[in-house]
């Protein structure tokens, strides 16, 4: 790296990094002018293979990882580990998915791979028994803990209606890059969990969303910071009893993955892999009237890939 | 091996139980010695006497053996295996070191001989046996060396440790490490922690002062051990011919219990910490089996004594097995103020206004009953330092006055995890059964109930369903409620009988100040139904093309 590389990358960085504070969404413009390039499509969709395997093939139709990871980059991947249950339970995003993930960033030379989640069950036992734990680490990320307040920040959240400030975790607020790894399950409130409703994971007081319009907090928060790639997990769907499910029984194999930088797009997709309208499900009409994505599948362009 | 050495040995091992003990209690990040934790604390003396009037089986035979070692070799349990007791070791050491630092004389003689306080001491004792026997264990709660420890190393040392580490994490996180992590204080009993405080302070000062008087003048098990340690084979004695009187055992005998005027050793008192044997220059001090002395004593009839007193003893415990919980405080139990929460400055649109009736206190799950709970805890509060959600709290009075700090099931920081059974698996008394998981998790503890004029969809006609997501059997399921414009509501329904009362719903409702939602408890815990499976019935063709 020469001088004047790295008096660029220093101004360029500390301005993403104020930014970031003052204007939340600019820190994403930041990442993406520092990023290869475009991708080329605006949702892959992947069928057949296994995790690992269909991310594998979705990221290189994407324009592989490095379109979204520049070098240096500190990237939090936010899967849902939600609840104190194996994987085979699909309660949780896949530990598989999860660790090729932080690999692919890895290689891609991130500086910093966090994963976490502020879980619903006891958090010690979830990150173990989901497996992401170890596969976290197994892959060179680290797995952070999400358990307590003072790891929240208060933030305002500027399109808010019925959110308007909200306690964020700081590895969130550090990172230049935020990939968003849902799982697709059926939930008994929000009717599916996908990826903007898997950002619940992210604040402190949940309860505040379940008081006061869930749907509509879904979709404020949606607004404070879009995620730069929503990868969505459907290998294992859990289609009833969700979100924690009650037994295996709860649970179809779909073998199928979605990823896009729209996350409106990708929880649109898998809303219809789940065999609901996108329209149907409330916080997605919501987004989409708030313009924060693209709900119309139509007016994308959709890669579609068989393994 | 000498008797001097006797001294290193029981230092050793008393060590060993002691940071055993204590890391049981402190252990926040579950290193795994809890699966031990039955063998550490097989010998605890009270835990496993109500352990075994409970139910006899050799797994709680502990208390025989300590009465058995005790027969043989005097109070080795108050010097060797009592937390408490090694605790006053130690703070009478630190005390003597401090008090010998500002260099007054040469050395000042640090204990000397005391005369006993037999009235006091059994007075205690009496009057713990005889409480017990009328229904309440009060007494021995507040009183068992054990549980005292507990209770100091839970409400005072645990929450420094916990301190110390969130200190930490910033530290090693400036330095780029995160092999630390934040974690949530437990939560914060004013009575519990002050009782905690009144003993560390009667023991410490006491023990700083004068040894073991703590032991010999307010210990139940102390006394018990007492009777029968003053019928035990192998005992210190004082050899006339060949003792001096130069005052070494005396001055390090934290009982008191040497007279040298008389060349006795007190053995009722006498603690068995071996001290004298190692101080002795010459070859003044002996141990002699006394069984074998028939000029001063039939080795026969104190034995049968002593057989009989625990007879009598055990008999009495046996009696006052059963304990009826008394009424529950509802000021205290309904609390709505949540800890975690009320500090946010998030306003609901609408208070909630109907209060939570609670008929009673929720005991953990394989305790059977509330009553049968009450009457074998001694509010050791190890269950409530290993419950990683946190749901077990000190009661104040809900299970009635001779209850008090017995821990009972809270869901205002958390809920009880599903596959959880650490508590289980710890409690020394058996007072919490170890039952298997798939028997934990059919155990009914108490029953969610709804009410739905609190509830939000109700209140403001928006989903919600924080209740149903937390519930791990779907006893819980949202049901469709009314259809508006632009959306279908679903609100809350309970299904009782598969209902466990782990209090996810309760701890997840966010309405306030009162829950929508809430365990009420099961005086008798009941068997819950398990939940229908069925298979899904839309297997999802995965060769099927994209619905997009």
């Amino acid at each position: 790296m020469d001088r004047r590389d790295f008096l660029k990358k220093t101004i360029t960085s500390g301005i993403a990094a104020g930014s970031t504070l003052v204007f939340p969404k600019m820190g994403r413009l930041w990442a993406a002018s520092q990023g290869a390039g475009t991708p080329a499509w605006d949702l892959v969709a992947v069928r057949g293979g296994e995790p690992d395997q269909m991310f594998d093939s979705a990221i290189a139709a994407m324009g592989g990882i490095q379109t979204f990871v520049p070098r240096g980059s500190k990237v939090l991947v936010k899967p849902n580990i939600g609840w104190d249950v194996p994987p085979e339970r699909a309660g949780n995003t896949h530990p598989a998915l999860v660790k090729r993930i932080v690999e692919h960033c890895l290689s891609a030379g991130a500086k910093d791979v966090t994963v976490f989640d502020h879980t619903c069950d006891n958090w010690v036992r979830t990150y173990r028994n989901s497996g992401i734990e170890k596969a976290v680490k197994d892959a060179g990320g680290r797995i952070i803990s999400g358990d307590s307040k003072g790891y929240y920040q208060q933030v305002d959240v500027p399109m808010g209606k019925r959110l308007t400030e909200a306690r964020v975790h700081q590895a969130l607020l550090e990172a230049d890059v935020f990939i968003n790894v849902p799982v697709l399950k059926h939930h008994s409130s929000s009717m599916v969990t996908i990826g903007m409703k898997n950002l619940m994971g992210v604040v402190w007081d949940r309860g505040y969303w379940h008081r006061n319009d869930l749907h509509q907090c879904i979709a404020d928060f949606a607004s404070f910071r879009a995620p730069d790639l929503t990868v969505v997990d459907a290998y294992n769907v859990m289609t009833r009893n969700g979100p924690r499910g009650v037994s295996v029984n709860d649970v179809v194999s779909m073998k199928a993955q979605v990823i896009s930088t729209d996350f409106v797009a990708a929880d649109a997709a898998a809303a219809k892999l789940f065999g609901t309208e996108p329209a149907d499900i409330r916080h997605i009409q919501i987004a989409s009237d708030m313009h924060l994505g693209q709900m119309n599948l139509a007016d994308l362009t959709i890669h579609r890939i068989r393994l | 091996m000498t008797i001097r050495h006797l001294r290193r040995l029981r230092i050793w091992i008393a060590l060993v139980f002691f940071m055993l003990t204590l890391f049981l209690f402190l252990d926040f990040r579950d290193f795994g010695l809890r699966v031990i934790a039955g063998e550490v604390l097989y010998l605890q003396f009270v835990p496993s006497l109500l352990q075994f009037l409970d139910n006899a089986t050799l797994g709680a035979a502990g208390f025989i053996l300590v009465l058995m070692l005790t027969l043989v070799f005097g109070r080795v349990y108050c010097s060797f295996v009592c937390p408490l007791g090694i605790f006053q070791d130690l703070i009478s050491r630190l005390a003597r070191k401090r008090m010998a630092n500002p260099g007054e004389k040469k050395r000042t003689s640090r204990f000397s001989g005391s005369r006993p306080h037999y009235f006091l001491w059994y007075a205690v004792l009496s009057l713990t046996v005889l409480l017990f026997f009328a229904g309440t264990g009060l007494m021995l709660n507040l009183l068992d060396p054990f549980s005292s420890f507990g209770r100091i190393v839970s409400h005072l040392f645990r929450p420094l440790v916990l301190g110390a580490n969130n200190l930490g994490v910033p530290l090693l996180e400036q330095l780029g490490s995160h092999a630390l992590y934040r974690v949530q204080w437990p939560v914060f009993v004013p009575a519990a922690t002050g009782i905690a405080l009144a003993t560390l302070m009667v023991v410490g000062w006491l023990s700083a002062r004068h040894g073991r008087l703590y032991c010999n003048t307010l210990c139940p098990v102390g006394a018990l051990l007492g009777l029968f340690s003053k019928i035990s084979m192998f005992r210190i004695r004082i050899a006339p011919d060949a003792c001096d009187s130069c005052r070494q055992c005396q001055r390090v005998c934290k009982a008191g219990c040497i007279d040298l005027k008389e060349k006795t050793v007190d053995v009722r008192r006498c603690v068995a910490c071996f001290n004298c044997l190692a101080a002795c220059p010459g070859q003044g001090l002996a141990i002699q089996n006394h069984w074998r002395q028939p000029a001063r004593q039939n080795p026969a009839k104190p034995g049968r004594r002593g057989f009989l007193i625990g007879l009598a003893a055990a008999g009495m415990g046996l009696g006052s097995s059963r304990v009826d919980a008394g009424p529950v405080n509802s000021a205290d139990s309904s609390d709505p103020v949540d800890p975690v929460n009320s500090a946010d400055s998030a306003v609901q649109t609408r208070p909630t206004t109907i209060p939570e009736t609670r008929t009673g206190p929720i005991s953990p799950p394989g305790s059977v009953s509330v009553a049968r709970f009450s009457s074998l805890c001694t509010a050791c509060h190890l269950c409530v330092s290993v419950c990683p959600s946190r749901i077990l709290v000190p009661a104040l009075l809900d299970y009635g006055l001779s209850g008090m700090l017995q821990p009972k099931m809270d869901f205002r920081s958390g809920h009880c995890n599903y596959d959880c059974k650490d508590c289980l698996e710890v409690c020394p008394t058996g007072a919490i059964l170890p039952l298997s998981r798939e028997n934990k998790q059919q155990v009914q503890v108490g029953v969610a109930r709804f009410i739905k004029e609190n509830c939000v969809v109700y209140t403001d006609n928006t989903n919600c369903g924080a209740c149903s997501e937390h519930c791990p059997t779907k006893a819980v399921d949202m049901v469709h409620y009314l259809t508006l414009p632009d959306r279908d509501l679903l609100i809350p329904k309970v299904n009782p009988d598969i209902c466990v009362g782990c209090g996810g719903c309760e701890y997840a409702c966010p309405t306030k100040p009162y829950k929508a939602i809430y365990v009420d408890g099961n005086p008798v815990h009941r068997k819950a139904e398990k939940p229908v499976e069925k298979a899904v019935e839309q297997r999802i063709d995965t060769s099927e093309e994209f619905p997009f």
